[in-house]
């Protein structure tokens, strides 16, 4: 006798995650190719949205989000796919596909952040109370990566300032310091480079106290997938990618300018600073445009924009600074 | 080695050569080339110009193992020709992608970052070589200055990996094999004609 009655649809016939997005990317394929010339990228982005709209993917790790102000408006979403497998996060491989590969191995809870340096009194937060700190915003921003590729995210989070105000800092304090999770016997991938772990990235005081500055728990309504970053990462979409140190573990507060990675490979292409600048070009490439990921070959090629586009909210920042010299 | 195998053997060359590019040709119109097409269709055009042109270079020291693989010297010109195919596919990839035909920024480039000057020389250096490739040439030039005039494949080949290493960020170990199979290659023919020299001390 059968106890409860069988599911409607067996799990077999339910598309997985994985086929459904290829489906997604099969389709913007073959109308790019339908209609050959003629019709932008957006316009073949919106027929796919029609014929197979985003919506299940959303899993059950979802995160409960409000709307905010400071969210970008008016640019197509790069797809959940490409975000979480065009990855850089050299703890897990150097190759772009790595980390969406290696990281599963990133244990995600439990995990603590600790607080020292120049605050009142030195703390460790539990992730589960920095979920509770704040209200969880939705964030869409513009990504640019120092390679000169974009993406658009829908990223969760609330601003990094609330977190500094809660870690009670001295005003001594100039400079906060983002120290990223390592262990090596964990990210084996780490040596296929000669960077000196942990990853370090840093901040003027000014800068993370900005409003746009987001601390981050998730992207596309769920939490982050490892390979972006998981449980907690920084995002600055002023800023080169690289500023937005991923997996934080330790933050410190500081008088003097953190030594942070890039700026320590080779300072003369990464800068401390490294605002998004199409004026001041990378030794190696033009920062002037960008290819935005996700699109056909012949569509990706786009302008860069000062501060990412986001000069309104950070230029001010800046003001009297050589930002020739300050790269 | 009979004259049907040579054959089957240089059509099967010929599959294999043309294997990356008919990936990217189906990613391109079926759009699956993945998250950045622009530099998929670059790496790809760039990797399989080192990987021809180091494989056309093993030729003549695999060869020389054995007299018995001789035949090898059939296939060298073929590796060589498809190097260059993709080499020049992947200069039109910037020319095309990057530099949208904009002849200003592609001589600024050229001038400004050492790596895309690198990569220009190996291009130049492999023109004269893919121009020279036919039996006309050779019989025209003569062996002697043929062989000179096609050493240039090597300072090409270490020009292309040179490339390689000024492209990628300080720190990353990715063009690492290559240029270790290359250095070896390279070591090799002296090494090879050197052991040569001992057995046959009359000759040469």
């Amino acid at each position: 006798m059968l106890i409860g009655k069988p599911p409607d649809i067996p799990s077999s016939a339910i598309t997985s995650k994985h086929k459904y997005l290829n489906r997604r990317r099969f389709l913007r394929g073959a109308l790019s190719t339908a209609v050959v010339a003629g019709a932008s990228g957006a316009a073949i982005e919106r027929a796919a949205e029609v014929l197979s709209p985003r919506t299940a993917v959303h899993a059950d790790t979802k995160l409960d989000t409000i709307k905010s102000p400071l969210s970008t408006t008016g640019e197509q979403l790069t797809s959940l796919e490409d975000i979480t497998h065009y990855n850089n996060f050299y703890e897990f491989g150097v190759d772009k596909g790595d980390p969406a590969q290696n990281a599963g191995v990133l244990p995600t809870r439990p995990w603590t952040v600790k607080v020292d340096g120049l605050v009142k009194q030195p703390k460790t937060f539990d992730i589960e109370a920095l979920l509770k700190l704040r209200p969880l915003e939705e964030r869409i921003y513009r990504h640019r990566c120092v390679e000169a590729w974009s993406m658009v995210v829908p990223w969760v989070g609330y601003s990094l300032s609330e977190f500094i105000k809660a870690c009670d800092p001295l005003s001594k304090a100039k400079y906060v310091q983002f120290l990223s999770y390592y262990n090596h016997k964990v990210e084996k991938w780490a040596s296929e480079s000669t960077i000196y772990w942990p990853y370090s990235e840093g901040l003027r005081m000014d800068e993370a106290m900005n409003p746009l500055a987001l601390l981050t728990f998730g992207l596309y309504g769920e939490v982050l997938p490892n390979q972006d970053g998981a449980p907690i990462r920084i995002v600055l979409p002023w800023k080169y990618g690289f500023k937005s140190a991923k997996s934080i573990v330790e933050v410190r507060f500081l008088d003097k300018q953190p030594p942070t990675t890039w700026n320590d490979m080779a300072a003369n292409e990464y800068g401390f600073y490294s605002n998004v600048n199409p004026n001041v070009d990378h030794p190696r490439w033009s920062q002037k445009t960008e290819r935005r990921i996700g699109l056909p070959f012949y569509a990706q090629r786009r302008q860069t924009l000062m501060f990412n586009g986001y000069g309104e909210q950070v230029a001010s920042l800046y003001t009297g600074m050589d930002l020739k010299r300050n790269y | 080695m009979n004259r049907s195998t040579i054959i089957l053997l240089k059509s099967l060359t010929w599959a294999a050569c043309l294997w990356p590019l008919a990936l990217l040709v189906y990613g391109a119109v079926t759009n699956t080339l993945g998250a950045d097409p622009t530099a998929k269709i670059t790496f790809t055009t760039g990797y399989t110009t080192l990987l021809l042109l180091i494989l056309s270079l093993g030729v003549t020291p695999v060869r020389s193992l054995s007299p018995r693989l001789s035949w090898l010297v059939r296939f060298r010109r073929l590796l060589g020709l498809f190097a260059f195919f993709y080499g020049t596919l992947h200069l039109l990839t910037y020319v095309a992608l990057y530099a949208g035909f904009d002849i200003h920024a592609m001589l600024a480039d050229i001038e400004k970052r050492r790596f895309i000057t690198m990569g220009v020389i190996a291009w130049l250096l492999l023109v004269p070589l893919a121009a020279t490739s036919t039996n006309w040439s050779i019989r025209k030039l003569g062996g002697k200055r043929w062989n000179r005039l096609h050493k240039l494949v090597y300072l090409a080949a270490i020009c292309g990996v040179i490339h390689y290493w000024w492209q990628v960020k300080p720190g990353v170990l990715s063009p690492l094999r290559l240029t270790i199979v290359l250095a070896v290659l390279l070591f090799a023919r002296p090494v090879l004609a050197y052991i040569q020299r001992r057995k046959n001390p009359v000759t040469a």
